[in-house]
């Protein structure tokens, strides 16, 4: 065993990276539950977002195409989503569960001529004297741009909830929705855009892992990031920075145990690579004592009587 | 006279299997007071929905100021100048007074100059209100002046208030009639809609009376008999209940120094409740919504525990009870939200029999059900209390509230309760359905059972109750002897004023 | 403009349809999707839902489907009662595996020895293993209110690598020349859940299966339990106030679930399987979900939706081998029928009609 091969620098750098996907999809599904909606479908749309943004990647050449491909992959999926729960009234739990292993299967089918092919890299950023800094350059200035985005995005999400009128009517229409209904919002088509909108956050996270993070294409390979994103909501009490933090975590712990396993400590491969998934659990114990951030109206139908 | 300010014309509106409105006319003028007065389900929801652009109507038509009025939605209603109190408030608990009237505004300003508005309007007119309070945490008085104030920022024309003092206690109510006649006096017309009569004689200067959704006559109500404008709305003459003079037996039900918080983040929190009530006695409690009626419900049937001896049945301690423990000794109750807490909605009303039935009725041998037997009690039910259903395998929720109502509390009566404990037994009940489960509750305390019935309705509480008490922010008043209780007194149970104050003119 | 309008009371007659327009829906637009990828979709339908049952090689494929459709209708079964009541456990494949490790490991501790006991043994052990993985996602939710659904699914994730540590380790073959999986149960007489009628594919897990179908159907329409299940689902409040116990519930419903997807396991490795290896699960815990709702949550519909099932998984083996259709399409194809099938659902509760635009 030899811990001294680890170096923290790159370790902080790298767990930025292993968090981004996280985030992504963590960012898009806490626009969706703050107006209202649960959509358990997030690894389903991640992983077809990870397939059609490898997809478009390889045929194009271009990784940013294969970005916008991946969020409009997602967000296409989300729309199955919409027309079980918002059109056709269906329980959202089990839509959501629909959606992933629709996801799943999809996935597979599109990904079948893509095992094994390595896709266009992805840029990264190079600010000469910056990004030679020692210590801060690799952490702060050194990475790709979607890597970026995805903290932009934060930001983004936090100023229009807080400070936007749209925000202020998402939140009233995840809070109360028949109160929202009655001033006159349109609820379902605020939900949908929402809906969309983690959809299209949830391919972009897919696509992060099959053309940054990996970068492959393997069947499953988001292997229950999407689930985990669902539990960093809770986690982040539905607040964008603390979804950062969340994202930022579990990135951690998800790095230390890869290079725990590569520095060959006594702990069996296996106990390493279910931390991550044990300590989801761990922390949504610890975080499910309040609930009363929650979106009042979150899961609840909505079906608007006379 | 001149042009009224609102007119509608033959206004019509169906729903499968229910004409809401049938060819409905009537004028608002500028500055008037309109009362629109009926029974519930008289369609008067439908006709101001029609009027808020909430819902289309099928036929007729309506006009503001003479040009064609037909609001697509309500924010077409409100930019041209209407506005709506509603009696289930629309606001968002969560969040704060400001965000929730900057939500029923076209074009709110920045925050903070929003927040000196609501502090200007809201000493204008009495309503004192802070903007950044979370409301949630506001009480039920407090909570419609936030829709009142989110609708005087829009200057309107013409407001609509739906049922608006059934929340109120009746010192409130005099204030709140100040404030609209201090509206009034600023030209601006109010459409209010109420059952309550004499409420509409001190405040109204034009009625419509709307039955089973005919417009069915005018009035001047100053100078109408509430009996004359009761027979128009309900079409017949009433029977009130009778009471027998009652003897009281022992003390059955017996509540001491009972404290509990509210289960729900923004409930009533129970503080030191004592009441005791004997076997043969009604005692009534009153108190606006809110207050803690429906974790009082909870506490006694069963769904929140206490300190064993903090409620007591017979002298023996029960708080420790759950609700099917309770049913065996023959403590029952009905609370108050029919649809998903006494019935659940998409099952049968067997299964709805079964519900609270299974016990006391003998509906279950080890665990395994007796279909036909619980079938025959639902059948019972709905005999001895005329509940109208093609049968009992029809699933709760097709049965009008009505219906439903007497289908909840005759599930309760048959049982021959030694307690039992109603919240808001008539809500939504048409008159004679009302009557009809006022009587079946004293029948039953004739028969020696302590009936404790929890309302809003403090006519129905004076008719029905031998003694009376109010909840007001967990608390609860001493009780007093119903007879000779006045209108004054029984507001100073219920809180005074809350903080409210005259319209400053 | 169309308008749902809600139905007084639910249709019986569209609950028992909806299942049924979902399957033929899926066919139509599966057979679309298979001409995407250039079949023949009448060929390729027919291929799934005809071969198995009647074609030439029919004597080989019908013993399969109750192989295959065994697991899938006793874990559905479990699930079921869970979500009828609204209690969502969708860690079913975990239970699986875990029912499936702890059974083949009581079995595996009494080798070479051969007695009749061995194989109940294993069975329970199998019952419970299930059981305790299903008690976390249940505890946790009752003592913490965590979102079982979260804690159950992640609990999947942690079996997996339990799997892959029990078959690399602790029950490695020590006689497997290095290979990774346990010593087969199919030699060893003692713990083989062999067939009960040679050439069948009728064994243990088969009749653990009718058993539990006709356990939650007594269940569901004669017990007190059951009522406050479907109570539970229809109404919480309702049933807090008829006296339900939200916490026994809980306990009640991930409890049997897991332990009749442990059984699932616990038959699989003992017997069509034979070992614990690191492929052992093959997605029954997950393809449950969609039987569970294809039968509406009724148990007779659960026992249909079973045998359904089976026949695409056999059909879309059949069909992989003979017509080249990939494996991920029948996935797609199962999901589909998810999808049609929660859409479709709408038309119990609700009626279509047309009106006139109006703001609603």
């Amino acid at each position: 065993m030899d811990l001294s091969a680890i170096n923290p620098v790159l370790l902080v750098a790298s767990l930025m990276v292993a968090a981004t996907p996280l985030l992504l999809a963590a960012i898009g599904e806490l626009v969706v539950e703050r107006a209202g909606v649960l959509n358990l479908g997030v690894e389903g749309m991640m992983i077809v977002g990870a397939i059609s943004g490898f997809a478009i990647a390889v045929e194009t050449g271009s990784p940013w195409l294969g970005f916008i491909g991946a969020a409009v992959g997602g967000a296409i999926l989300s729309l199955l989503f919409v027309v079980l729960t918002q059109v056709a009234l269906a329980n959202q739990v089990a839509s959501g569960l629909a959606l992933t292993l629709f996801g799943l299967g999809l996935s597979a089918l599109m990904g079948q001529s893509y095992v094994g092919i390595k896709p266009p890299a992805m840029g990264k950023l190079d600010i000469p004297v910056l990004s030679d800094l020692p210590v801060v350059g690799p952490i702060l200035f050194s990475h790709d741009l979607v890597l970026y985005l995805g903290i932009a995005l934060t930001g983004a999400v936090w100023w229009m909830l807080k400070y936007s009128r749209a925000g202020l009517i998402l939140r009233a229409v995840g809070e109360n929705h028949d109160a929202a209904h009655a001033l006159g919002y349109k609820v379902i088509r605020i939900r949908v855009m929402a809906i969309m909108f983690g959809g299209a956050c949830a391919g972009l996270g897919g696509a992060y892992i099959s053309l940054i993070r990996v970068p492959q294409w393997t069947e499953g390979m988001t292997a229950g990031v999407g689930w985990i994103a669902l539990a960093l909501v809770v986690f982040a009490s539905w607040k964008p920075w603390r979804a950062l933090l969340g994202a930022y975590l579990f990135g951690g712990v998800t790095v230390i145990q890869l290079n725990l396993q590569a520095a060959g400590v006594a702990i069996p491969v296996e106990y390493l690579a279910m931390s991550p998934y044990v300590i989801t659990i761990l922390v949504l114990v610890i975080l499910s004592a309040d609930k009363s951030s929650a979106p009042a109206s979150l899961g609840r139908t909505f079906h608007a009587s006379h | 006279m001149s042009t009224p300010l609102l007119s509608i014309k033959g206004l019509t509106k169906a729903y499968p299997g229910v004409v809401a409105n049938d060819n409905v006319s009537f004028d608002i003028g500028e500055g008037e007071v309109h009362a629109l007065l009926g029974e519930n389900g008289a369609g008067k929801s439908t006709l101001v929905k029609m009027i808020y652009g909430l819902v289309k109507p099928d036929s007729g038509t309506m006009s503001l100021r003479g040009a064609p009025y037909a609001p697509p939605e309500p924010r077409a209603a409100r930019a041209d100048g209407i506005a709506m109190v509603f009696q289930h408030f629309s606001l968002f608990d969560a969040l704060n007074v400001a965000e929730n009237i900057a939500l029923g505004m076209e074009n709110p300003p920045a925050m903070g100059d929003l927040a000196a508005r609501i502090r200007e309007v809201s000493e204008t007119y009495g309503l004192p209100l802070d903007p950044f309070r979370t409301v949630g945490d506001l009480s039920a008085g407090e909570r419609q002046r936030v829709e009142i104030i989110r609708c005087l920022l829009q200057d309107p024309k013409l407001l609509i208030m739906d049922e608006p003092t059934s929340v109120l206690t009746p010192q409130e109510v005099e204030i709140l009639f100040q404030t609209l006649q201090k509206l009034r006096s600023e030209g601006t017309s109010i459409l209010y809609i109420s059952h309550k009569l004499e409420e509409i004689r001190t405040l109204c200067d034009h009625a419509t009376i709307l039955r089973l959704g005919k417009n069915v006559g005018e009035c001047t109500p100053r100078e109408t008999s509430a009996r004359d404008m009761a027979e128009m709305m309900v079409g017949t003459a009433l029977k009130t209940p009778e009471r027998s003079g009652r003897e009281f037996g022992e003390i059955a039900l017996d509540i001491s120094g009972l404290s509990v918080p509210s289960p729900s983040e923004f409930g009533t929190s129970l503080k030191n409740v004592h009441m005791t009530v004997r076997k043969g006695e009604v005692l009534g409690i009153g108190g606006v919504a809110g207050n803690g009626q429906d974790e009082l419900l909870a506490v006694l049937s069963g769904e929140i525990l206490t300190a064993a001896d903090a409620v007591k049945k017979d002298g023996q301690p029960v708080g420790r009870m759950g609700p099917t423990a309770r049913r065996r000794l023959g403590l029952l109750t009905a609370p108050e939200e029919r649809l998903g807490h006494a019935a659940a909605p998409n099952m049968s009303l067997t299964e709805n029999a079964l519900l609270t039935g299974s016990v006391r009725e003998g509906l279950e041998s080890n665990g395994f059900l007796k279909w036909a037997e619980t079938q025959a009690f639902a059948e019972r039910i709905i005999k001895e209390f005329d509940v109208r259903t093609p049968g009992p395998e029809n699933a709760a929720r097709s049965l009008s509230g009505g219906n439903l109502q007497k289908f909840v509390i005759g599930r309760e009566v048959l049982q021959n309760p030694d307690v039992l404990v109603v919240n808001q037994p008539t809500w939504g009940v048409d008159a004679s359905a009302a009557a009809a489960i006022r009587q079946a509750l004293l029948d039953l305390a004739a028969k020696g059972t302590a009936v404790v019935c929890i309302s809003q309705d403090l006519d129905e509480l004076m008719e029905i109750s031998d003694t009376f008490a109010a909840l007001n922010e967990g608390r609860l008043s001493a009780p007093r002897t119903t007879t000779g209780l006045t209108v004054d007194e029984i507001g100073l149970m219920m809180g005074g004023a809350h903080g409210m104050e005259v319209a400053h003119v | 403009m169309i308008v749902l309008e809600k139905r007084p009371q639910p249709s019986r007659a569209w609950s028992m349809a909806t299942p049924l327009v979902a399957v033929l829906a899926t066919m139509f637009f599966g057979g679309l999707l298979f001409a995407a990828l250039g079949k023949n979709p009448v060929e390729a339908i027919g291929t799934i839902f005809w071969e198995p049952l009647f074609g030439e090689y029919a004597f080989y494929y019908r013993p399969q489907l109750l192989v295959k459709g065994a697991p899938l209708v006793l874990i559905a079964i479990g699930l079921s009662l869970g979500f009828r009541a609204g209690i969502w456990n969708i860690g079913a494949e975990g239970q699986y595996i875990m029912g499936a490790i702890v059974g083949a490991g009581v079995g595996l501790a009494f080798y070479p020895m051969e007695a009749f006991y061995i194989f109940p043994l294993m069975v329970i052990a199998g019952a419970l293993g299930g059981w305790a993985w299903a008690m976390v996602p249940a505890f946790l939710k009752v003592r913490f209110g965590t979102n079982e659904i979260l804690v159950s699914l992640m609990m999947v994730y942690v079996a997996e690598q339990l799997l892959a540590s029990m078959s690399l380790g602790l029950l490695k073959n020590p006689e497997g020349f290095g290979f990774p999986g346990s010593r087969n149960l199919q030699s060893y007489a003692s713990a083989h859940n062999a067939e009960l009628i040679e050439g069948t594919g009728m064994h243990w897990g088969v009749v653990a299966a009718l058993i539990a179908v006709i356990f939650a159907y007594v269940l569901l329409n004669r017990h007190m339990t059951g009522f406050h299940i479907r109570l539970t689902g229809e109404a919480p409040r309702a049933a807090r106030f008829a006296g339900v116990k939200p916490a026994r519930l809980i306990l009640f419903c991930l409890g049997v679930s897991g332990a009749l997807a442990g059984l699932a396991g616990l038959f699989e490795v003992s017997g069509p399987s034979g070992q614990v290896s690191i492929d052992f699960n093959v997605g029954y815990g997950f393809t449950a979900i969609i039987v569970a709702f294809l039968g509406r949550l009724h148990p007779v519909g659960i026992l249909l939706a079973g045998g359904l099932m089976a026949l695409t998984y056999i059909g879309g083996e059949i069909a992989q081998g003979s017509l080249g259709l990939p494996a991920a399409a029948i996935q797609v194809f199962q999901g589909m029928l998810l999808f049609f099938l929660l859409a479709l659902d709408l038309l119990t509760n609700y009626r279509i009609r047309a009106a006139r635009k109006e703001v609603a």
